[in-house]
């Protein structure tokens, strides 16, 4: 069984949801490639190529696959999609964006983020929010799946796959990029870091989170927020944790001044340890939180982080 | 122009969802349901189109079962202008739903059609997709902002490091995300106008598209539960605990 896996990127580095992605195809078979589509991507092939378990590496490089546009994406990973029987991609938004328009263009219905394999043709995924899990067989000749990435350990480093270059197809002329307003951060990653701190409606501020910002420098942490943090203006919308925004699950989430609706804990309660910093004890927070704290946010985050010493 | 926008009956966002007994689903029996959240945003953001002068027509489409014409009623009750129901079962995957409704673009020929970004219940994201593929039209996904300009309309889109910025081409398929707007509540008045606004229903087999299910959902079951943790009567217990005990810092 031969699997195309759809690396997420930004044409200087490999997403390392891509590494999780290739663990998720290792249960299905033993015959991977990964496709870097994109505009200048050499590195990223690179990359691609050391990964344990990956055999070959598929480069198209051109000014129209930059950006991951997915009029032009789609169409080229059609092309080769003869050659598959699992074409997957990581649940990020490039995956998210390209393949169902993929798979649509296949017939096929797509298996939207997995986290289990049971067999080649058998997966299970989330629903309701994580309040049900269902398990999902498809017929399909060629499986179309997206990986929740929190629920599959990254690949090793150690492989060396073959580089191999393939035809970009034409410029569908549909859609063209514009510009890019990024959160730059130097704190790591919000869906691999090892330790996330959150705030919520609870910190009344943006300016507040500079509180968590201090705790997470000194634990290597990244931060996230609940969708009404976001809402509200106080972060980015990138911070955002839930349902509907990034699911993580990290050794250590802290949240903080978030109250606990199933959307939110939908993104966050796969982590290994979870402690809640609430000052309403009833709170449903405290529900999933292996650790509670009742207390206000605004004495117990600046305490924490002179403890942290 | 006209806009197009679909929109999903499913359980209200406020149910504590329950899986059945016998593992075949979720409990659906009595429990509340409601127009999906994210669709609600895309009719607001068509009414926005219209009241701004950039639309005239806003036609709201729900596939499923008939108690779906109410979901098309709380559309309308909102200021849609017109409503669609494709009478289906309940259980219809993204790619029957956007076969279904690439036949009611055919029919209707809107210049938008405004998609959820995710159904609540499926959490499948992948309608909006599909049928900008099925169309050959450009895609707009999990948009925050858009401006129309002519043939062609700028987008801000909500990606996984901050926001992307695209220009598509139109006709498109926009999906919408959380921010793009906080959508109105229906007033009585315009409830009780709803009542009286055009409400068409087809069946998909009048379409000609065979919605037969592609994947077979074998066992629905509850996550694994967390167990229950203590509470801490101070910040040095707390760190006390992640370093000793939980060894997590
Ligand atoms: C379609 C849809 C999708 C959604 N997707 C998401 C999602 O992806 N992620 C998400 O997070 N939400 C999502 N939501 C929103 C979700 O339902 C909740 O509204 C949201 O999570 C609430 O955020 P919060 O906990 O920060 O705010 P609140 O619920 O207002 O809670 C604030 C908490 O802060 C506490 N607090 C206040 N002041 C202090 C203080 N001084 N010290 C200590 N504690 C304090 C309060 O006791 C309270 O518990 C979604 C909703 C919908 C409808
Ligand atoms: N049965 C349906 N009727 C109308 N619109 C639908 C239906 N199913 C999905 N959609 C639309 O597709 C979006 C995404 O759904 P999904 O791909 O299932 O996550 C929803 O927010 C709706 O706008």
């Amino acid at each position: 069984m031969s699997i195309l896996i759809l690396a997420d990127h930004d044409d200087g580095q490999l997403a390392p949801a891509t590494l999780n992605t290739v663990t998720a195809a290792t249960q299905i078979g033993d015959d991977i490639h990964i496709l870097v589509a994109g505009d200048a991507s050499g590195e990223v092939a690179k990359s691609a190529a050391a990964i344990a378990g990956v055999s070959k590496v598929l480069t198209a490089d051109d000014t129209t696959l930059a950006h991951g546009i997915a009029e032009n994406v789609a169409p080229l990973i059609l092309s080769m999609a003869s050659d598959y029987s699992h074409l997957m991609a990581p649940a990020t938004i490039t995956g998210k964006n390209i393949m169902p328009r993929v798979a649509a263009l296949l017939d096929v219905m797509q298996i939207s983020d997995i986290i289990k394999v049971e067999s080649p043709e058998s997966f299970q995924r989330p629903i309701y929010a994580g309040n049900a899990i269902a398990t999902v067989t498809s017929n399909e000749p060629v499986k179309v799946v997206t990986v929740r990435s929190t629920a599959f350990e990254p690949a090793a480093e150690g492989g060396s796959a073959v580089i191999e270059a393939a035809a970009a197809s034409a410029d569908a002329g549909l859609s063209s990029y514009v510009k890019s307003e990024l959160s730059s951060s130097e704190r790591p990653e919000l869906t691999s870091a090892p330790i996330v701190i959150s705030g919520g409606r609870g910190m009344q501020d943006g300016s507040n989170f500079a509180m968590l910002e201090k705790v997470a420098d000194k634990l290597g942490a990244a931060v996230g927020a609940s969708r009404a943090a976001v809402d509200a203006g106080f972060v980015p919308n990138d911070y955002q944790v839930g349902q509907t925004g990034k699911v993580v699950a990290p050794d250590l989430y802290v949240a903080v001044g978030i109250s606990g609706a199933i959307q939110h804990l939908a993104g966050m309660k796969d982590s290994k340890v979870i402690v809640a910093i609430n000052k309403d004890e009833e709170a449903p927070i405290f529900q999933v939180a292996d650790f509670g704290l009742v207390a206000d946010l605004f004495d117990a985050v600046p305490e924490l982080e002179t403890k942290l010493d | 122009m006209k806009v197009l926008v679909p929109v999903k009956r499913v359980i209200d966002y406020h149910v504590k969802v329950r899986v059945k007994a016998d593992n075949t689903g979720v409990e659906l029996a009595n429990v509340k349901m409601a127009m999906n959240p994210f669709d609600e945003i895309a009719v607001e953001e068509a009414l926005r189109l219209k009241e701004a002068g950039g639309a005239d027509e806003v036609v709201a489409v729900s596939i499923g079962p008939s108690q779906n014409q109410e979901t098309i009623r709380t559309a309308l009750a909102m200021g849609a202008d017109r409503g669609i129901h494709i009478e289906s079962p309940h259980e219809i995957e993204p790619l029957a739903v956007a076969k279904l409704l690439k036949e009611v673009v055919a029919r209707e020929e809107p210049g938008l059609v405004f998609v959820g970004k995710q159904a609540i219940d499926d959490d499948c994201n992948q309608t909006g997709q599909m049928l900008a593929a099925l169309l050959g039209w450009a895609q707009g996904t999990f948009v925050s902002g858009i401006e129309i300009k002519g043939d062609s309309a700028a987008v801000i889109r909500e990606v996984d490091g901050g926001l992307e910025h695209l220009e598509i081409r139109m006709p498109a398929v926009v999906t919408v995300d959380l921010r793009l707007n906080e959508p109105r509540y229906a007033s009585l008045p315009n409830i009780m106008k709803a009542k009286k606004k055009p409400l068409d229903s087809i069946s998909a087999a009048d379409l000609g598209v065979d919605i037969t299910p592609r994947l077979n959902i074998t066992r629905v079951e509850e996550p694994p539960a967390r167990e229950a943790g203590i509470k801490v009567s101070d910040v040095a217990e707390l760190v006390d605990k992640l370093k000793n005990e939980a060894k997590v810092i």
